[in-house]
């Protein structure tokens, strides 16, 4: 393979959180208006915004084309991005390559999803061909089930136990304590985590994301507009990106980063040790004790071992989800694909939503997305760190 | 009539329990799934270049891109993973939770989701069933390798399946060799009651045959030729029905230019056609209340393509067998299976002088209830009717030229 150009010139910037609703009587194209508006706030006007990068669920029958009209938007570059959770990471390395090659100069990357009382069992109905043809008439468990089964094959093949599953989540509440943003802030024990109720064995209550409405947003320009307008930002040090990784395991063990692990660090220049935060996909716990293992954060089959020795909490050894991540901050759809690199940039800005980790400057955001049929296909990883 | 006969003891205006089906959406690659495995097909696709077997269903290989046909393929799986599915935002499968579905690797190569037989859980050997959901569409079901898993008897399974033990079956024509072996069969599979429908006696030496020995048999007038008959034996029905087999239709030999008798095709059509029509309309409404009804009927396999020698009962099979497929296609919304058993002369008075292979109505009766019982949409009876459905399914326009000469 060619080595790959490094992201020189350009910068991210401006992350923006729309602050979630458990059920939203608006539209996508309104979560995604407040989101530019947030954009706008660091003194863009729209007329500024050449390029536009946009992912969501809920925006049906417009995708980005639609969108840019609503929004009233002109821009020279102009991406819509379908792949959920994977969707942030891949949205800033598009947008990027756009502004380092000069397709675009100021990339607005937003994701926003709405939460109508019906919207959850919608959405599933119409996901994909293999899941209406293959996975639904299957119990209609949702990913719960999809989750559920890769969960149970996962625990069998590296011993972990349901307890370590219950440390991700319980660090993560604890994170999300200090978030005034996330839909779940109360205290959660190990012990509510394993008297909760099953939802698909071996898959309880705390292992699931809440759906919701929100929207998440952040610019990608050059390092000279940034300081122009007196924007802070980070720069991209390594991104990676696979889609249907090892299509031959009957069961997902692992994901996509397995096969891009060493081009991401080679790439970055620096190793897991150096990283100061960690925003990892956490649909279920599952899987982000897959990526624990698949970036490299320790050996695969090892993930219990490593819970079990890691503090993840904000001032731990690997702060994880600093946020609370979706399994407490809420999953607003494709947004849930951004919060990631939002709450990453935040924190090596130093600008947090809630507590900061203490001297963060780099963050590795780390994204996982769309199950078309038994395992999510997409997956996607950057290191970003903060310009100083 | 016997006193045996259930009656449901219910107030008219109380509400009556909704039944739902699975989800109903599929692609069309699916949609060919589901008709092979209405026929008792276990089939997947399989690349004509590479040959490697595929699921679920594509549009094209996805090793080399070259075409994909469907193959009969070995029905053996392991279990990988299984869970136990408590919470859903589905009707149907809310009404039966908790559902235990799993992910097996398929003997024939690819990996699949499947419904769970209770016997089963990870790194059991398995047997695969393709099924047909209350909706009609294809679904893989994992059952234990070893041993006979009866569906029926199974909590998940027995959605798969019409049970036929305890339950109340009509036969609309109970009066014929058909429908007297098809009676004596449900007997004997343990039917809860079987109301033997009796058309208008033809001749003295039928009124022999309205005596039934068996408790559990009850018979009741039946002319589907007559719409005030067919309302009659449902309102004296009234209680809880869930299986109708159709045994009627009116066999006779002619031609059109030649020994034409329009009068044996008026009454073809009355009783195959037309009876059919009277018969499921008035059976819809007690069917879609049951939590597994199935209307069945026994066509002949000349509805597929004409014996010019019985024109009248070919063209009026041939309507039958397209009125079939419409009440089928209306059933499916309310969880109903419509099931044709294809059968070729029968041995019994209407085919005296037709020769060799026919097929013996205890044997047609056998067939039947293991139609049910595994679920099936279309099953052929007989050498007779494999054979001309076989020969139909290669090249229509072929069998139907080749029948008559």
């Amino acid at each position: 393979m060619r080595a790959r150009a490094s992201y020189d010139d350009v910068v991210v910037c401006a992350p923006v959180t729309v602050p979630y609703e458990r059920f939203s009587r608006r539209s996508a194209h309104w979560w995604t208006g407040k989101a530019m508006r947030g954009l706008a706030a660091t003194g863009f006007k729209p007329s500024d915004f050449d390029g536009f990068c946009f992912a969501s669920f809920s925006a049906a029958p417009d995708s980005a084309v639609g969108m840019v009209q609503h929004l009233g938007l002109t821009p020279r570059w102009l991406d819509h991005i379908p792949t959920g959770g994977a969707s942030g990471v891949m949205a800033l390395r598009r947008a990027a390559r756009a502004v380092q090659c000069g397709d675009a100069d100021i990339v607005a990357c937003v994701a926003a999803d709405t939460n109508h009382l019906d919207s959850y069992r919608q959405i599933l109905t119409g996901f994909s061909r293999f899941s209406q043809d293959a996975v639904y008439p299957y119990g209609f468990g949702g990913p719960n089930a999809t989750f559920a089964l890769i969960t149970d094959q996962y625990m069998r093949a590296y011993g972990v136990e349901r307890e370590d599953f219950g440390r991700l989540c319980v660090a993560q509440r604890r994170n999300a304590g200090s978030n005034p943003l996330a839909l779940h802030r109360k205290e959660l024990t190990l012990d509510d985590y394993l008297r909760s109720r099953a939802i698909c064995d071996p898959v309880h209550l705390y292992d699931c994301v809440m759906p919701c409405a929100g929207a998440e947003a952040f610019i990608v320009t050059t390092p000279e507009i940034a300081a122009r307008r007196n924007l802070p930002g980070a720069r991209v040090r390594a991104t990676i990106e696979r889609h249907n990784a090892y299509p031959e395991d009957p069961v997902q063990l692992r994901g996509g980063w397995a096969v891009d692990v060493d081009a991401l660090w080679t790439m970055a220049g620096i190793g897991p040790d150096d990283v100061d935060v960690l925003e990892a996909y956490d649909d279920y716990p599952v899987i982000v004790a897959m990526q624990l293992e698949d970036l490299g954060f320790c050996e695969k089959g090892s993930a219990a071992a490593f819970i079990r020795a890691t503090n993840f909490e904000i001032d731990g050894d690997l702060p994880l989800n600093t946020n609370g991540g979706q399994l407490s901050a809420g999953q607003a759809g494709a947004a849930g694909g951004f919060q990631n690199v939002t709450e990453g940039l935040r924190q090596v800005l130093r600008k947090p939503l809630g507590a900061q980790v203490p001297d963060a400057s780099v963050a590795a955001i780390s994204g996982f997305g769309l199950v078309n049929y038994d395992r999510g296909v997409c997956t996607a990883a950057a290191i970003i760190e903060a310009c100083r | 009539m016997t006193a045996r006969f259930r009656r449901e003891k219910r107030d008219p205006l109380a509400r009556a329990v909704e039944r739902h089906v699975p989800p109903g959406l599929r692609s069309r690659a699916m949609r060919a799934m589901s008709a092979r495995a209405g026929q008792g097909h276990f089939a997947l696709q399989r690349c004509l270049e590479c040959r490697a077997v595929t699921y679920p269903p594509r549009d094209i290989c996805p090793h080399c891109w070259s075409e994909l046909a469907w193959e009969d393929q070995a029905r053996g799986a392991v279990v990988l993973s299984e869970t136990t599915i408590r919470v859903t935002t589905d009707l149907y499968f809310r009404d039966h939770l908790p559902w235990r579905m799993g992910k097996v690797a398929l003997d024939a190569g690819p990996v699949a989701l499947a419904h769970l037989h209770a016997g089963l859980k990870a790194g059991d050997r398995a047997e695969m069933k393709l099924v047909l959901d209350k909706g009609g569409n294809a679904a893989l079901f994992a059952a234990p390798a070893a041993g006979d898993p009866a569906m029926p008897a199974d909590v998940q399974g027995r959605e798969f399946v019409v049970p036929v033990k305890d339950r109340t079956v009509l036969v609309s024509d109970g009066r014929n060799a058909v429908g007297r072996a098809l009676v004596e069969a449900l007997t004997a599979a343990g039917a809860g009651c079987v109301v033997a429908g009796l058309p208008p006696p033809a001749r003295p030496a039928d009124a022999k045959g309205e005596q039934f020995p068996a408790p559990m048999v009850r018979s009741v007038p039946l002319d589907l030729t007559d719409s005030r008959s067919v309302s009659e034996c449902f309102a004296r029905l009234g209680g809880p029905l869930d299986i109708v087999v159709n045994t009627a239709r009116f066999v006779r030999p002619g031609g059109i230019s030649r020994s034409a008798n329009l009068i044996d095709q008026k009454k073809a059509f009355d009783i195959g056609a037309l009876g059919f029509s009277r018969l499921a309309q008035a059976a819809a409404p007690l069917l879609v209340r049951r939590p597994c009804g199935a209307f069945v009927d026994i066509l002949s396999v000349h509805g597929l393509a004409p014996d010019a020698g019985f024109a009248g009962l070919s063209a009026s099979e041939a309507a039958r067998y397209s009125l079939l497929q419409s009440f089928r296609h209306e059933m499916r919304a309310a969880g109903v299976r419509v099931s044709a058993i294809f059968a070729g002369p029968t041995d019994d008075e209407d085919h005296q002088s037709v020769p060799l292979p026919k097929v013996a109505p205890a044997r047609l009766a056998g067939e039947l209830i293991k139609l049910l019982e595994a679920g099936q949409e279309q099953r052929c009876v007989g050498d007779f009717a494999v054979d001309a459905m076989d020969r139909w399914l290669d090249d229509p326009a072929l069998y139907s030229r080749e029948k008559n000469v």
